[in-house]
């Protein structure tokens, strides 16, 4: 098991740098530093001190690794637009996008499951029918168009719930949230919803066509044959050998939430990262678009670890420690 | 004595896009108590389907299309479903072909067990525990206490199909269906496996219903055996008399197959051609377009299963030719 999670771990690590890399280059290479930092007036003399402060001149895998170093201990430099360090920003920002993306991934799980769950135990059902014909809509459709129908349908036909913002937030620690009062609250629904359809649906048809597998093999035909009860050998047997494969891509789809929650927050005007992302793409705002990146990354790979640890807590045949036969 | 099971003219039917497909069609036959059955047959010959409609697991739209299955004279092919799975594992137990994928890879095995044995009585979970310890011990896997916490993926191949007879017989079912219950497992422990369902069964009291395809195992095992052939029985009978002297042709080409068993090896004969598929099962009797014996009445009218000798057999060679309608 130990030698399992330290294979993991270099994984990981190889993909952070990879991805560091290409925020190094990006940060490097995409116009140049000293120009973005400065204004028209400063003299070429500062402009040289600035370039040998920042240690550009030094070897290119000197500053890739002084760049790493840096990342690491969540110094990302300062915004060029705000002149600020990018860090404080990304965690003013960060509690925004993460509420809005677990909110959005618990809906999914919490209601894609269940419905995937009924349409392969119900095939021939009229409600399976409808709830498959629906997920059609939920997966064609992108994002930014539900959520303009949403805002179309409840703020503005309806005149209920919020149309944008993230309500009145309560500060605990370095954390904003917005769950703890009324108007937070109302105003994740839509924002929630928009960014969780998709994955709803996904999560649905996976649960189903896995749940459907599962139903054909031949230990739930000798499940049956025992005489199980179908509770057991539908919620018992089928489900728990359904949400194994389930649980890796719903985990992984957690990071595309994040990454997606882009698209939503810009709909909403949800003050998340993902909003800051796009306002950095705007002004070229090369450090803060590196942060980002390197912090979803980030997300990414812990997930997908996490993700792989379960994975052998639950299934037995993966576990390394395994005693033998 | 009642016979535990009797299967009466069972017909089981498949709709499907090109129309209804029968894959058993007026099938009948016994089983006494503590007789060992062996069902043989090509391929595709319904071996399968009709031991799935005995324990009322043919899946939808498959369907009994007519008559009974009777379980200790008691019909019940036309149970509540619930009433059904309350017969299943504790009066008819099951095993399939696979023992590598039969069991549940993320339970461990106690769990399985224990979970059969609480499903069909009212013991409390540390008794069914001991009695699957007891099972596991009945069926020799070794150091059953501590074997019990495995998980599935932890035995090999003959270990876990002793599992699956423990399963199976968890419950003291009166009757074990075995659907080829060696065919997955290496030569080697074929015969182990099949002598210890032989004798676990005989210990229990159950009777068997053997599927396989190993004539071998039929003449050392089973003590009557149903030959079928395209969802028909064709010569049903004491083990002795088929295999030393067949009656239907088709089971006269099937013996003849066999090496170990044709009695000049130098000649071992084949059937020609190949089963029909279901939907183009020949008029008369499905096997005339390949019978050497086939005659007149063959192509047109169906034999029905009759006694002759000590055996049964559907075929018009050992019955009066139906004068009457092969005038018309
Ligand atoms: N779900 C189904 N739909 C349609 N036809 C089916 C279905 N299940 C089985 N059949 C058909 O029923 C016939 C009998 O199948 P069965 O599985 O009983 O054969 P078998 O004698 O057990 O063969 P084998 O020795 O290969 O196991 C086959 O022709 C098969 O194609
Ligand atoms: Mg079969």
């Amino acid at each position: 098991m130990l030698a399992f999670i330290i294979r993991r771990l270099l994984q990981a690590i190889v993909v952070m740098l990879t991805v560091a890399l290409i925020a190094f280059t990006l940060f490097r290479f995409v116009g140049d530093p000293v120009n973005m930092m400065v204004g028209i007036e400063t003299t070429a003399e500062e402009r040289a001190q600035l370039r040998q402060d920042l240690g550009l001149n030094d070897p290119i895998v000197i500053q890739f690794a002084r760049f790493v170093g840096n990342s690491a201990r969540l110094n990302f430099g300062n915004s060029y637009q705000f002149k600020t360090p990018v860090i404080d920003l990304i965690a003013d920002r960060f509690p925004a996008t993460m509420e809005l993306a677990f909110a959005s991934a618990l809906l999914s799980l919490l209601v894609g499951i269940p419905m995937g769950v009924y349409t392969a135990l119900h095939r021939r059902s009229w409600l399976s029918n409808i709830f498959l014909a629906a997920s059609l809509i939920g997966i064609s459709l992108p994002t930014f168009l539900i959520g303009i129908l949403l805002i179309f349908l409840f703020p503005v036909t309806l005149g209920i719930l919020p149309s944008f913002g993230r309500g009145e937030v309560v500060r605990i620690g370095f954390w904003t949230t917005g769950l703890l009062t009324a108007s937070g609250l109302k105003a994740l629904v839509l924002p929630a919803i928009t960014l969780g359809l998709f994955q709803m649906t996904l999560i649905m048809r996976l649960v189903r066509g896995e749940m459907l597998e599962v139903l054909r093999t031949d230990y739930i035909k000798f499940a049956r044959a025992r005489g199980l009860t179908d509770r057991a050998v539908n919620f018992g047997h089928a489900l728990k050998n359904t949400l194994v494969p389930v649980m890796t891509i719903a985990g992984l789809q957690l990071g595309s939430i994040i990454a997606f929650a882009l698209i939503t927050e810009s709909v909403f005007q949800w003050p998340g990262m993902g909003l800051l992302f796009l306002k950095a793409v705007q002004n070229v705002d090369i450090p803060i678009m590196s942060a980002y990146l390197l912090l979803v990354a980030f997300i990414f790979v812990t997930i997908n670890l996490i993700v792989d640890l379960l994975y052998a807590v639950v299934d037995p045949r993966i576990r390394i420690d395994a005693r033998p036969a | 004595m009642t016979p535990v099971l009797s299967v009466r003219n069972l017909k089981v039917e498949f709709p499907t896009r090109r129309g209804v497909l029968t894959a058993i069609d007026d099938v009948s036959f016994d089983i006494a108590p503590g007789e060992v059955l062996g069902v043989v047959g090509e391929s595709g010959a319904g071996k399968s389907i009709t031991g799935t409609a005995v324990i009322g697991l043919i899946e939808p739209p498959g369907r009994i299309a007519g008559g009974e299955v009777l379980l200790r004279g008691q019909r019940i092919d036309n149970l509540p479903p619930e009433q059904m799975r309350k017969i299943r594992g504790k009066r008819i137990g099951m095993v399939f072909q696979d023992p590598l994928t039969s069991l549940n890879p993320l339970y461990r095995i106690g769990y399985q067990l224990v979970e059969t044995i609480r499903t069909h009585s009212s013991l409390s979970e540390s008794a069914a525990r001991k009695k699957a310890l007891s099972l596991l011990e009945e069926v020799g896997i070794p150091a059953p206490d501590t074997r019990i916490d495995a998980y599935p993926h932890q035995f090999s191949g003959g270990m876990r199909q002793r599992v699956v007879l423990a399963l199976a017989l968890a419950a003291e079912p009166e009757l074990v269906i075995a659907d080829e219950p060696t065919t997955a497992l290496d030569v080697s422990v074929q015969a182990q496996i099949i002598a210890l369902l032989k004798r676990l069964c005989a210990q229990h009291g159950a009777a068997v219903m053997l599927i396989t395809h190993d004539m071998g195992v039929i003449a050392e095992t089973a003590d009557r055996v149903a030959v079928m052939y395209a969802g028909r029985i064709a010569e049903i009978g004491p083990v002795r008399e088929v295999i030393k002297a067949p009656l239907h042709p088709y089971t006269k080409g099937l013996m003849g197959s066999i090496p170990s068993l044709a009695h000049d090896s130098d000649r071992l004969v084949q059937i020609p051609g190949s089963m029909p598929r279901l939907t183009a099962i020949p008029s008369g009797c499905p096997f005339h377009p390949r019978c050497p014996r086939a005659f007149v009445p063959c192509p047109t009218f169906r034999p029905e299963l009759q006694p002759e000798q000590s055996s049964q057999v559907a075929c018009w060679l050992y019955h009066p030719f139906p004068v009457t309608a092969a005038a018309l």
